[in-house]
């Protein structure tokens, strides 16, 4: 299943990572059909058609109707199934959005099989074995998965997307029926995210972050000076957020937000696997702790060992000293 | 008057370094220690509001080991009014055992005359974060499911709940009963008292035997990521480092 990415309406780039890994499970697998299925409102069709043609799509399975025009597990699920059976695939994969998670569980359900959430990679197909995040990132499980179809969600930036050829792929629109009971829950009201306050930490190119090392809600002074000098977003730990010291849409990690800037500079951050989930993928990390061993230190890109409140400010001077 | 059964599960706390069991089936508590994870922990929370507003009841359950009575009574501390703990080999249980044991209870209340009106569960356990057992719950039961909800509230024997993520703030409107799975964030979960901790004490727990066999997940094991040879670059120690720094960012083109 392909998603809608909500903030710039194109094809989700998670959607097109396990697009990527559902072809190198087809090709290991001799060339079965690699298909899409989008629910729901897709805002440009066209441009939907040649990416995922592009990066592998042969058809999309476009599932329409009022049952499906709100989001609904169950409904969505169902025009899924819908599709499953028409086309006879073997396996159904998405992105580990939290849509993609939930329509996955409900068909798990509905067909009687398992499901592996947050895969990484395969390891053969017979039987097919799965490797998935477990504990947030910090442990990887072996998990074979013998039912059909295989139904699995791949986590974020495990795959690369893989564009090649040039083909559109060919748009078929159904209106499938969905049962009475499946409609009943389903989104009623919806407001927009005004922008959402956790996508402009999710987007930004630069965060600055930082943990309980700050002292207290008072101390982010010098950390939200730099994030505006350098045009980025500031994000915290989970300590941080607990102790109510900053709003939970800042926070980066497993139950916060996973972001991916070109640059996470951490202050006084040591690093638990719970907010390295949620910032491994950043391009550059630039770590400022007093305790070099500390595993934000060891696995950062760069390194100053230091007081943050000494540190900081001293490179906020420099930066604007330069302008 | 709502009554609310809220699932959670015990686990090893992770936000430290993690080490695996010898059998390398799940995490190793010894040094570590347990806890519930910051989903369940939103799910007793919201599910103890939802009691104290209807004039209800919340009853905890847990499918697990014995010694999850532990975090059934810290639960009860917080102001739920049962516990019910399926005791159990929890590393033998796939996401559908575990959701058919919960289901169990369900279906017994319902039995006895005393059905759950809402089921809460955390999104997705702590440790196995397999992100099924509240969907699958929800089939066993016959329920419709709202999964991801900040915040959950029932008015009139509906259960409104929000859902607040990339798509903005959603809201679904479900008759009771239902079933939901909570995200943490959208509320703050409160702090036992002592006096409510001393009341837990007295509740009697009631230990049940699994209904069915384990079918198991497919799980063959769990490994640890190679930990790969540090290779940071130290640029220096203090705020001397200033103008090293400055130029780093200057060639990563971050600076303006």
């Amino acid at each position: 299943m392909c998603e809608i990415d909500p903030a710039t309406g194109a094809v989700d780039e998670v959607s097109l990572e396990a697009l990527a890994l559902a072809r190198s499970l087809s090709e290991v697998g001799g060339g079965v059909s690699v298909r899409a299925v989008m629910v729901g409102e897709v805002p440009d069709r066209e441009a939907a058609a040649a990416t995922l043609g592009r990066h592998g799509a042969a058809e999309v399975h476009h599932a329409v109707g009022d049952a499906v025009s709100a989001f609904g597990g169950a409904a969505w699920a169902a025009a899924v199934e819908s599709v499953l059976q028409t086309t006879g695939s073997v396996a159904f994969l998405c992105g580990g959005t939290p849509r993609g998670m939930e329509v996955t569980a409900h068909l798990a359900a509905r067909l009687g099989v398992p499901m592996a959430a947050n895969v990484v990679s395969f390891d053969g197909l017979s039987p097919l074995t799965v490797r998935r995040q477990v504990a947030g990132g910090a442990a990887l499980e072996e998990m074979r998965l013998t039912a059909r179809p295989a139904l699995f969600t791949v986590a974020g930036h495990a795959w690369q997307p893989a564009a090649s050829g040039t083909e559109t792929a060919a748009w078929v629109e159904t209106t499938p029926e969905v049962p009475e009971a499946d409609l009943v829950a389903r989104v009623v009201r919806s407001a927009d995210p005004v922008p959402d306050e956790s996508s402009s930490l999710t987007s930004a190119t630069v965060v600055v972050g930082a943990g309980r090392g700050v002292g207290g809600p008072d101390g982010f002074g010098p950390v939200t000076e730099l994030a505006e000098l350098l045009g980025g977003a500031v994000g915290v730990t989970r300590v941080v957020t607990s102790l109510g010291w900053r709003p939970h849409h800042e926070q980066v990690g497993q139950t916060g937000s996973r972001i991916s800037p070109d640059l996470y500079v951490a202050c006084g951050i040591s690093g638990a696997i719970q907010h390295w989930a949620g910032c491994a993928s950043s391009k550059t990390i630039l770590a400022v702790n007093t305790d070099p061993e500390a595993p934000m230190m060891t696995r950062a890109t760069y390194a100053v060992v230091g007081d943050m409140h000494e540190v900081v400010p001293a490179l906020t001077e420099e930066i604007r000293r330069r302008r | 008057m709502t009554r609310v059964l809220v699932a959670v599960k015990r686990v090893v706390d992770s936000s430290g370094e993690v080490g695996l069991t010898e059998d390398r089936q799940g995490l190793d508590g010894r040094y570590a220690g347990y806890t519930i994870g910051d989903h369940d922990a939103c799910a007793v929370e919201l599910g103890i509001r939802i009691a104290e507003a209807t004039g209800g009841s919340a009853t905890i359950v847990s499918v697990g080991a014995a010694e999850a009575v532990e975090q059934i009574r810290a639960a009860l501390a917080l102001g739920a009014h049962a516990g019910v703990l399926v005791e159990t080999d929890p590393t033998a249980l796939g996401p559908a055992d575990v959701a058919a044991e919960i289901a169990a209870v369900v279906s017994d209340a319902e039995a006895a005359g005393e059905p759950f009106d809402l089921v809460l569960l955390g999104n997705d356990a702590a440790d196995t974060g397999d992100f099924q057992v509240p969907v699958r719950l929800a089939y066993a039961v016959g329920r419709p499911i709202v999964t991801g909800a900040g915040r959950a509230e029932v008015t009139d024997g509906v259960l409104v709940a929000t859902v607040t993520g990339p798509h903005g703030e959603e809201t679904y409107e479900v008759p009771l009963p239902a079933v939901a799975s909570v995200l943490e964030g959208g509320t703050e979960p409160r702090y036992p008292t002592l006096k409510g901790r001393m009341a837990a004490k007295k509740i009697e727990v009631e230990v049940l035997t699994p209904t069915g066999a384990a079918t198991g997940g497919g799980r063959v094991g769990w490994q640890l990521p190679p930990e790969a040879p540090s290779t940071t670059e130290v640029i220096g120690e203090g705020p001397e480092t200033a103008p090293a720094v400055a130029d780093l960012l200057q060639r990563l083109g971050v600076l303006r």
